[in-house]
């Protein structure tokens, strides 16, 4: 059974089309990318899967289940997404603790303390964060907020709507770690959206590269060791990533 | 020392550390402007004044002593005697209770109303914004002053009805707020993520676009203070706010209008207060306004 | 020959409410008619040191130097007055966002005009044909049309080269690019770069290139200054990057991601200096 699979996905704003016609399937436990330049839509498809936009025609089905338009209780927990700024997706009035326990509350769910404990240490901040609010956070160090927000619930998958774009590199690393660690431990699905194909290289075992609403090329993300892409966008897309890159002489 | 520790403690080990250590970031900061804490001063006095008239004002606001009418300020009556012969300083002392009911009264409804119907309207957006917003528009096409004549008009007069009219009057303009307020952040990441919770609307609007809206609204609040105690004045002045005998400060002044070419301290007297108090609610909006700008808070 | 601009111990601080912090310390460069890049990660300083050439800092920001020369001239000494002329004429500098730095009520052909207008007096008729053959020289296909547009009708990519147009067509001698391409998109981005260089090149200008992409800037430079924590912790020709010694760039240069990318984790920046990310 695959994860998310996307049948004839129409995605419109205001009545103007972003997305048309998209199929796509996501295996169960695959980490899958789709990659595109501002405008292919990318992000609109996440948006779509997650209900937050709910202008589209075809079929959404996630884990076997089709999927309604617009955010649903139950669908909260499979399915939850990781947004792209992190100084934008917290609270600004919340401590760590109120913003972590609001999943559970809304569910209803027991052992609160507990869990907020367990989802700080698991995404690697310390208990020290827990009473603070957000300006007193670094970029990373709120992206791992928001993170552990998502996993409060223990959904199977996750949507990350390019979650490292807006940190340093060196942050970056840190947090593509966290999320491939996490993905091992919990077993679970990624669709991400990014235009950083470095990352997808690094994070991604299957790609769809997306322009102008639609997937020309899907491809595994092997092909970016080899530069095997048939798309000419997609080629254009990889030579400008690409380039010539430095690497540390002892590199292991 | 400790306290003072405690409270500014970058990570915090409660809820309720925190929320107090926000707290008294804030009161520090308002400490800093000058102004403000002038205006706080000044509402503290107010405050003051209404809960211990009994002990401030040395004498009944109501009493009257017809055989001495109309005296000039001296030691006995620090602000003078008006027609009936009653302590103006007592009246006006005792009008402090009435003021600040008038202001308390029309915050407490006022505020919350503009702010859910500005919060409803913003965070939905389409036809509920247009139709609550039209509704809006049309309370606040009309003069203020105008609106609340009709209303006490239409309920009679009285001091209640007189609150009823001024708070009617006063929500649009906070709803207004509310609404600019929420739909600057309705599309943001933070109410996004609380939506794929799978929160319900209300607990959103309630819980996460309200606390957001509050620190707008309350310099606000303070700042329009300022205007209801004048509002309120002027119905007192025109008849038809608080009645004879309340020691009301407008209707004071109406009172010691026929008088103010030759006792002009009848009229006077609850004029100063009325600026005083008004001033006071002015700088302590300014003030809060520095502390609470959500362009300092909410991004640093 | 003469450097085109020498910094020597530049400082620029900002009070707090713990005292005055030094955000760039001790930084010293001298830059010929060459292409320099300076990286470094969010409050590294890199940005502060491009705004403290043009003498941008504002009170209560503090800039100190012991030598801040420029083509001769000394630019601390200079009045605010006499750094008019300078800027933009003689020293020009790209932002991040052209969305920010564009006026949104001039068409994009005015506002190219005016930056020639302002330090020099042209006819019109030549103007207006200078104003087409920087437009051209950007590699607008259409000047004539996008001279008439205004600056929300032109893409990302195309507002950029605008700008571009807009700092070279005084032809300053010196032009500090702080992250001009970080808002664009990957293809946009090395079409833009190309073309700064080219003009650069082509020009004999010199160029500070400010940016957080250690491989970008090490393509588009000759010489490199990695930043970290207001100071320079490397400076080598961009070449021998890859040969970098200090702990820090070499980190920054292994936590970045590569195309063909085997590695099972990234190698992380050891923070314990100073605490968390």
């Amino acid at each position: 059974m695959s994860a998310i699979s996307l049948n004839g996905l129409t995605i419109c704003y205001g009545g103007i089309p972003a997305v048309h016609d998209l199929s796509l399937d996501v295996a169960d436990g695959e980490s899958f990318a789709l990659v595109g330049e501002s405008g292919s839509g990318k992000s609109t498809v996440l948006r779509a899967i997650s209900g937050l936009a709910p202008e589209w025609t075809g079929q959404i089905s996630v884990l076997g289940a089709s999927r309604g338009h617009g955010p649903d209780r139950a669908f909260a927990r499979t399915c939850q997404m990781v947004f792209q700024d992190p100084y934008g997706s917290l609270h600004p009035r919340k401590t760590m603790d109120s913003v972590l326990s609001e999943p559970l509350i809304v569910h209803g769910l027991s052992d609160r303390s507990e869990r907020v404990s367990e989802a700080l240490d698991m995404v690697g901040l310390g208990q020290d964060f827990r009473f603070r609010f957000p300006h007193q956070l670094s970029g990373g160090q709120r992206q791992r907020v928001a993170i552990a927000r998502a996993l409060m619930l223990k959904p199977r998958i996750m949507l990350l709507d390019e979650p490292t774009s807006a940190l340093d590199v060196s942050v970056q690393a840190e947090i593509l770690n966290l999320l491939k660690r996490l993905r091992r431990d919990q077993g679970l699905t990624y669709l991400m959206v990014t235009h950083n194909l470095p990352v997808v290289a690094f994070m991604c075992e299957r790609m769809a590269v997306m322009n102008g609403g639609r997937v020309v090329e899907t491809a595994p993300s092997s092909a970016l060791r080899t530069g095997d892409f048939s798309d000419p966008y997609a080629r254009h897309l990889y030579a400008a990533s690409g380039g010539d890159e430095i690497v540390p002489e002892d590199q292991e | 020392m400790r306290a003072r520790d405690w409270l500014l403690d970058e990570s915090p080990n409660s809820r309720i550390q925190a929320s107090a250590g926000r707290f008294y970031r804030m009161g520090l900061a308002l400490l800093h402007n000058p102004l403000a804490v002038l205006g706080a001063l000044i509402i503290l006095l107010l405050i003051a004044t209404a809960l211990f008239a009994p002990w401030i004002a040395p004498e009944s606001p109501v009493g009257q002593m017809l055989d001495r009418r109309l005296l000039p300020p001296s030691s006995a009556n620090w602000m003078g005697t008006d027609e009936l012969g009653r302590d103006i300083f007592s009246r006006v002392v005792y009008g402090a209770r009435i003021t600040l009911m008038i202001v308390a009264l029309v915050a407490i409804i006022a505020a919350p109303l503009g702010l859910i119907i500005g919060a409803v309207a913003g965070y939905f957006g389409g036809w509920v914004d247009k139709l609550l917003m039209g509704f809006t528009d049309i309370f606040l096409s009309m003069p203020k002053l105008i609106l609340a004549l009709a209303f006490v008009a239409a309920l009679g007069p009285g001091i209640e009805n007189a609150i009823i009219a001024i708070a009617i009057t006063a929500w649009p303009a906070y709803a207004r707020i509310a609404r600019a307020e929420t739909i600057t952040f309705r599309r943001s990441e933070f109410i996004s993520a609380v939506k794929l919770i799978g929160a319900s609307d209300a607990r959103i609007i309630g819980l996460h676009v309200i606390p957001l809206c509050m620190s707008s609204m309350i310099v606000r609040v303070t700042l329009d203070m300022a205007g209801i105690i004048l509002t309120a004045a002027g119905l007192g002045f025109l008849g038809l706010g608080a009645q004879p005998p309340l020691p009301e400060w407008g209707a004071m002044i109406s009172r010691g209008r026929v008088f103010i070419l030759d006792q002009w301290w009848v009229a006077t007297m609850p004029g100063f207060a009325i600026i005083l108090v008004s001033l006071g609610f002015c700088f302590l909006g300014d003030g809060l306004r520095d502390v609470l700008d959500p362009k300092q808070a909410g991004k640093s | 020959m003469t450097p085109l601009l020498e910094i020597d111990n530049l400082r620029v601080s900002f009070p707090t409410p713990r005292g005055r912090i030094d955000v760039v310390q001790n930084v010293s460069f001298t830059l010929g008619r060459e292409r320099l890049g300076i990286v470094g990660e969010s409050g590294s300083g890199k940005s502060m040191t491009g705004r403290a050439i043009l003498r941008l800092i504002r009170p209560p920001g503090e800039v100190t130097a012991d030598r801040m020369i420029f083509d001769g001239t000394d630019l601390q000494t200079r009045s605010e007055r006499a750094m008019r002329p300078l800027r933009g004429a003689r020293i020009s500098m790209i932002m991040q966002d052209p969305k920010f730095s564009l006026n949104p009520v001039m068409t994009v052909g005015s506002q190219i005009a005016e930056a020639v207008r302002a330090h020099e007096s042209v006819p019109r008729r030549a103007l207006a044909k200078r104003v087409r053959e920087m437009l051209e020289a950007v590699r607008i296909n259409d000047p004539d049309r996008v001279a008439r547009m205004y600056p929300h009708e032109v893409s990302g990519g195309m507002g950029q080269r605008v700008m571009i147009a807009m700092m070279l067509i005084p032809k300053p001698d010196l032009l500090i690019a702080d992250e001009p391409t970080s808002a664009l998109d990957v293809s946009v981005q090395a079409q833009v770069l190309d073309l700064i260089d080219e003009l650069i090149v082509n020009n004999g200008m010199g160029l500070i290139l400010i940016s957080h992409d250690l491989n970008l800037v090490a393509r588009y430079c000759d010489r490199i200054l990695v930043m970290n924590g207001g100071r320079v912790v490397e400076s080598c020709a961009a070449a021998d990057l890859h040969a970098a010694t200090h702990p820090y760039t070499r980190g920054l240069l292994a936590s970045i991601p590569r195309i063909d990318e085997t590695r099972d984790v990234l190698p992380v920046l050891d923070r314990s200096s100073w605490g968390g990310t």
